[in-house]
């Protein structure tokens, strides 16, 4: 039956579309006319022109001004793609450890870590992130660099920490062991064989090519060997990672703290110690809670890693902007952005979903 | 510590957290060594801020009290921090405003006045600002560019958030539409802003946006910015109120439909105040967030608290006092966030006794985790 309503619904949406249809070719009409008048053209052919500029942070891909800005862009990509990695492992550790301890029962401990979560949590990232640029630029030089640890220097030229060298055929059985245990359903009853005989191999290979760590040595007016953080890195890193800890950590409270306390009283009648407790029932119910929003955390520290720009270190962003700017492309280059981290979001959005239906299924979900 | 402890249950009394506190051997210990850490922490930040701080004088004087704070560079500069660009003999203007603002929102906090004067308050309160600000009849018109520091943060956070949310009314409904064109369109937007970041929101306002516009028409760039966030805020508000709505059990629009109410009628005196009561307290996380994130606008040159704070910090005759500008305006940010904080967890104790067993809305970070439908 096709009431009245249901034509009068079609009718508007129809009205909507052309409306809506109309708006965008008027935008997009004057942004031609806007474009032709500066003598541009849209495409994505610019991105084989040499970029012309220099890029500070460069990872895995070398780059020179000759280079093409579509080499550039991969390397801000890089850069992005380092930043949320190691921001994401190390917010995840530290929030951890902070959500744990703001359970302790002892008051002094908790207030002291719940201190230091709240004045991060109601200051803007932003501000950390100037302050801590503008601080590890404030820092001496070199020569007399800060070592709070051995092998660790904190001067004007950024962190330097000791280079770790794993021999490539450890990395490459270590890492088949994992895919090997990740996989385990799929082998069969004698699953664990193969990732046994991965992790013996990686055992091997570190014994014939032992891993090796080389401390930086300062030579001169700068340090070699190590690992060089630059200032604008470092200060982004902790940036990010205190930031997205302090909400982690309210995360791993808020999920502990939901566990209901039926089940915890059930394994104690069952007489289980409160370790064992904690490891065999609250912590993997907790977990399954906190998965999503670890997830959404990590997706907004990678979106917070966008801010670099306001410090000069080269990410996406950062880069993106500069292409536009001197090319006048910013159209494209603004759509490049926007595609980079939708189909990210969208990519975290929808593992997320499938991860929920399978806790439905399999009934492990709370609440 | 020996395992993680499982939550105890507070109690308000002082002495029961101290007998907490060396309860046992190893608590005691614990006790001990976090003593000592804040110890190690807040003695050298007074020392910094307290002993050995200069209150008043020029930047040379804070010079020959090397480790100490420079309040007198913060003293010098806080009108500049707070107001920008201003011209300093009409301070008292931003000054207003940002009492305005500041009056409107604490009102809109109380809930007994949520009533529609406060929308005619709103009204008439932000244009009294922007006459404020903006000059005419008799005042000095000083135009957008020399606008900064806190009235700008209050005008882009109280805006963003008043202008979005009847957008994000709009979208939330959008998206539970029956109807496939709604839907998609509010699905699209939702879905796309808050999959990137701000800074990209901002930069196609500022860059892309104005290409698109006829030819010689410009917009104003903090007008552009304004923009942005309320759409940016729209989007996070939808999201909010989708989850509101989601809670109103389906036999409450049968209802009003039944009663002879039209679906807008059911909506406006049924639904949506139920949806939107259950949400509140996600609104109010949600207007933390942009207080903080409207600082992002120093990325496109625009002069908000935090840029104030640091182009002061970057004047040549007071070099290296950064700190004590980032401390100032972050204590603004602290007290600020803190208390729209502190004021939702009161809303909702509030509703949860005025509703005991109400249903209460999924964490905004869990439906923010929904994948698109």
């Amino acid at each position: 039956m096709r009431s009245a309503a249901d034509r009068r619904a079609v009718l508007l949406q129809g009205l909507g579309l052309g409306v809506t249809a109309a708006v965008v070719w008027w935008l997009a009409r004057n942004t031609s006319v806007s474009l032709a008048q500066r003598g541009l053209t849209l495409g994505f052919a610019f991105l084989r022109h040499p970029a012309n500029f220099e890029i500070g942070d460069t990872w895995w891909l070398s780059f020179s001004p000759a280079d093409s800005i579509g080499r550039a862009i991969v390397v801000g990509l890089f850069n992005t793609a380092l930043v949320s990695a190691l921001g994401c492992v190390l917010a995840i550790a530290v929030g951890f450890v902070a959500g744990i301890l703001r359970l302790s029962p002892n008051p002094a401990l908790r207030g002291l870590v719940r201190a230091a979560v709240e004045i991060v949590r109601n200051t803007p990232l932003l501000l950390l992130l100037l302050f801590l640029a503008a601080s590890l630029h404030a820092l001496p030089p070199p020569k007399q660099a800060l070592s709070p640890v051995r092998g660790v220097f904190l001067s004007d030229r950024g962190l330097v920490l000791p280079a770790v060298a794993i021999g490539r055929w450890t990395i490459v059985f270590v890492l088949a062991a994992v895919v090997a245990l990740t996989l385990r359903r799929r082998l069969g009853t004698r699953w664990w064989i193969a990732p046994a005989a991965c992790a013996a191999a990686a055992f091997v290979s570190a014994l014939v090519r032992p891993p090796a760590i080389a401390t930086a040595q300062l030579e001169g007016f700068n340090f070699v060997g190590g690992v060089t953080l630059s200032p604008e890195l470092a200060a982004l890193l902790a940036a990010l990672v205190l930031h997205q800890s302090a909400h982690i950590s309210e995360v791993v409270r808020g999920a502990v703290l939901a566990v209901p306390r039926g089940q915890r009283d059930a394994a104690g009648a069952l007489g289980m110690s409160r370790w064992q407790t904690l490891r065999l029932v609250v912590i993997p119910v907790a977990l399954r809670a906190m998965v999503p929003l670890l997830a959404t955390n990590c997706v907004s520290l990678i979106k917070n890693s966008s801010l670099a720009v306001a410090i000069g270190f080269p990410d996406l962003v950062s880069i993106l902007n500069t292409a536009g700017n001197q090319t006048g492309h910013s159209i494209e280059t603004m759509l490049i952005m926007i595609v980079v981290y939708l189909s990210l979001s969208l990519l975290v959005a929808s593992a997320l979903g499938r991860y929920n239906a399978h806790l439905l299924r399999s009934g492990t979900a709370i609440s | 510590m020996s395992a993680p402890a499982l939550p105890v249950t507070h109690t308000s009394s002082v002495a029961s957290a101290i007998r907490r506190c060396f309860a046992t051997p190893v608590a005691a210990a614990v006790t001990v060594i976090v003593a000592g850490i804040a110890v190690a922490i807040v003695v050298p930040i007074a020392r910094w801020a307290l002993v050995h701080a200069t209150w008043s004088g020029a930047a040379d004087d804070c010079r020959r009290a090397a480790n100490g704070a420079c309040w007198a560079f913060v003293g010098h500069k806080a009108g500049f921090i707070l107001f920008g660009l201003y011209p300093a003999a009409q301070r008292w203007r931003p000054g207003l405003a940002a009492a305005v603002l500041v009056a409107l929102v604490v009102c809109t906090a109380i809930p007994r006045y949520w009533t529609g004067w406060l929308l005619a308050a709103w009204a008439s309160g932000l244009a009294l600002a922007f006459l404020v600000m903006h000059g005419g009849i008799g005042l000095t018109v000083v135009p957008t560019q020399q606008w900064g520091g806190l009235p700008v943060t209050i005008m882009l956070t109280a805006l963003g958030l008043a202008g979005g949310f009847p957008i994000g009314v709009a979208l939330a409904l959008g998206r539970r539409s029956r109807r496939p064109l709604p839907r998609a369109v509010a699905t699209a937007i939702v879905e796309v802003v808050r999959g990137v970041p701000l800074i990209a929101v901002l930069y196609v306002a500022v860059l892309v946006f104005p290409l698109a516009l006829p030819t010689g028409l410009s917009v104003d760039k903090l007008a552009l910015a304004q923009a942005a966030v309320i759409v940016f805020a729209s989007a996070y508000l939808a999201e909010a109120v989708r989850s509101g709505l989601q809670l109103v059990p389906a036999r409450r629009l049968d209802a009003g439909l039944a009663l002879g109410l039209g679906w807008w009628q059911t909506m406006q005196r049924i639904v949506l105040p139920e949806a939107l009561r259950t949400v509140l307290p996600s609104f109010i996380s949600i207007a933390v967030g942009f207080f903080q994130d409207t600082s992002l606008i120093v990325i496109i040159g625009l002069f908000d608290l935090l840029n104030t704070a640091r182009s002061a910090s970057q004047d040549p005759n007071w070099l290296g006092f950064y700190t004590e500008a980032f401390v100032f305006v972050g204590a603004i940010y602290f007290c600020g966030s803190a208390a729209l904080s502190r004021y939702g967890l009161w809303l909702e104790r509030r509703m949860a006794r005025a509703h005991p067993g109400a249903r209460v809305p999924l964490p905004l970070s869990l439906t923010v985790a929904a994948p698109p439908e």
